[in-house]
């Protein structure tokens, strides 16, 4: 076991906790983004920092990633973590302002302005996509191209990969895309976001254990052709 | 396309234990680029998934998934070249080419690449077509070397090549002259360069006559041995993109006095040689 403190709490945590993880147990809050339980962690948004070390030597790390060490004391929300992390989120909405995920966090931490370049990317690089993909849903259909500024995340080629399971696991956990079906319209019932998508119920034969990420989907309910009546 | 030849390659380097990289090299060394096809019998060959080995073919600007056209023209963007105006070079090969850098003419003619250092600063601005080098390039004539390049700027072949004359060389890279008056081949200063052989490391002198192959070497080199060279000034390993077009192994570039460059095999034995007066 190993002991740490997480402002000024006392905590005996196992070998190979994240001081994420353990500020969690604690119930001290921390915002993350790239993090997401049941996925390796990554490390890509530098929301999660935290401060450890003391007096000169105190650093600003990432929590997710960062694992407990013997006596080690950690702080969640010095004046230095807060400025931090508000600098991420201002530059998080410099580069993806439409994503809701990423509003959501500058109304909750007090981020009222943005003095970056504001540009309206798809995609902040977080991984989530890559990770949920190879990980929970075993479909190594997506990885990362190239590098440095023109890095960008898809599938071999940039076409439909074969081995996609069209199981919409990436486009469920990602920050930016939130590609849900939203109805808005009363007449119409589906909101037609999914036209121009490969849909399970379109591409494949219905089978028992299909994942839709337009679940629950209206039409589909309506319709009553939902997998689960299968 | 999932032919024999690919095949081959992952074999060969799966008995070897070697990585993605190598393989990926040879393959691309084969195609000049790399097939789509190609990448998925690796991927299968190998057990690795293709979207791991698309990335690794992306990473790297070594990499090409693009077919090339017929000439390979690469800009030097290095530091020394950036100085002395490589930027507009390469804006001007862009400009008569209407290609962006990394893109191929439509005709299939010209692939237009820009590199960080080519190994040659001390002649910057420099750009190598189809191996050869051109130095000190400058904006005007740059539409000559497309029309030399389209030409063929092939090689004279090495039989046929009789020329002999005294050359002076120095390093490409720190610009140090190589000629050595202590050693004399052929009834003049010898070239020295420092030499690397398997564990041993050592100095070499070649006959400064273009057109001999006479050497004197500290240790003796086996037949159709590939030695590493290294000036003996900088230190640097001396090795050009080009390709011997005797034998396929980098070539060692030498800078020549009064300007061009002549690169010489350095697989003992091999007559390969270029010789670029630019
Ligand atoms: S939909 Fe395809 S790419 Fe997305 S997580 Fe599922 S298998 Fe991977
Ligand atoms: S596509 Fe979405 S989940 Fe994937 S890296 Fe980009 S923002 Fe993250
Ligand atoms: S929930 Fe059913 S109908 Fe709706 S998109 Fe998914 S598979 Fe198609
Ligand atoms: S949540 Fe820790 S770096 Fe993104
Ligand atoms: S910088 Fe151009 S050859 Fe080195």
């Amino acid at each position: 076991m190993i002991n740490i403190t997480i402002n000024g709490a006392v905590l005996s945590v196992e070998k190979g906790t994240t001081i994420l993880e353990a500020a969690q147990f604690l119930g001290f809050p921390i915002p993350t983004l790239c993090h997401m339980a049941g996925l390796t962690p990554y490390g890509a948004c530098r929301l999660c920092v935290v401060e450890i070390g003391e007096g000169s030597r105190a650093k600003l790390v990432s929590s997710c990633t960062y694992p407990c060490e013997e006596g080690m004391k950690i702080r969640t929300s010095t004046a230095r973590v807060v400025k931090a992390r508000k600098m991420v989120i201002e530059l998080l909405l410099a580069s993806c302002p439409q994503s809701k995920t990423i509003q959501d966090l500058a109304s909750t931490y007090d981020v009222r302005q943005q003095r970056f370049k504001q540009e309206w990317e798809t995609c902040i690089m977080c991984g989530r996509c890559v990770r949920m993909c190879h990980e929970q849903m075993t479909g190594n259909a997506l990885g990362y191209h190239g590098r440095g500024e023109t890095r960008t995340i898809g599938t071999p080629f940039n076409i439909k990969s074969e081995e996609c399971r069209l199981c919409g696991g990436c486009i469920y956990v990602c920050p930016a895309c939130q590609l849900r079906c939203t109805y808005t319209d009363k007449e119409q019932a589906i909101c037609n976001g999914c036209v121009n998508l490969s849909l399970p119920c379109v591409e494949k034969d219905k089978f028992k254990e299909m994942m839709c990420y337009m679940d629950p989907c209206v039409a589909c309910e309506i319709s009553g052709t939902h997998y689960s009546n299968l | 396309m999932c032919d024999t030849t690919v095949l081959r390659i992952v074999e060969k380097h799966k008995s070897d234990g070697d990585g993605i990289i190598s393989i990926l090299e040879d393959i691309q060394s084969k195609y000049s680029y790399l097939p789509e096809s190609a990448l998925k019998t690796v991927a299968e060959q190998t057990g690795k998934s293709l979207v791991d080995i698309y990335g690794v073919a992306t990473f790297y600007r070594f990499f090409s998934l693009k077919p090339k056209g017929k000439h390979l023209i690469n800009c030097c963007l290095g530091t020394a070249c950036h100085v002395r105006g490589g930027q507009t070079i390469a804006d001007e090969f862009e400009k008569k080419l209407k290609i962006k850098p990394g893109d191929t003419t439509i005709d299939k003619e010209f692939t237009f690449e820009t590199v960080n250092c080519l190994g040659a600063c001390a002649l910057g601005p420099v750009t190598v077509v189809d191996g050869h080098y051109f130095s000190k390039v400058k904006t005007t004539i740059v539409k000559q070397i497309l029309d030399e390049a389209k030409k063929g700027l092939d090689s004279i072949k090495v039989e046929g090549d009789k020329r002999i004359f005294p050359v002076e060389v120095s390093c490409t890279k720190c610009n140090h002259t190589l000629m050595d008056n202590e050693v004399i081949i052929d009834d003049f200063p010898s070239i020295r360069l420092t030499i690397a052989f398997k564990d041993k490391h050592g100095s070499l002198r070649l006959s400064g006559m273009y057109g001999s192959y006479n050497i004197v070497s500290e240790y003796e080199i086996p037949e159709e041995a590939i030695a590493n060279f290294f000036c003996p000034h900088c230190n640097a390993e001396m090795k050009s993109p080009t390709i011997c077009p005797e034998c396929g192994e980098y070539m060692i570039p030498l800078m020549l006095k009064g300007g061009g460059i002549v690169q010489v095999c350095p697989r003992r034995g091999c007559k390969g040689h270029l010789l670029d007066l630019f």
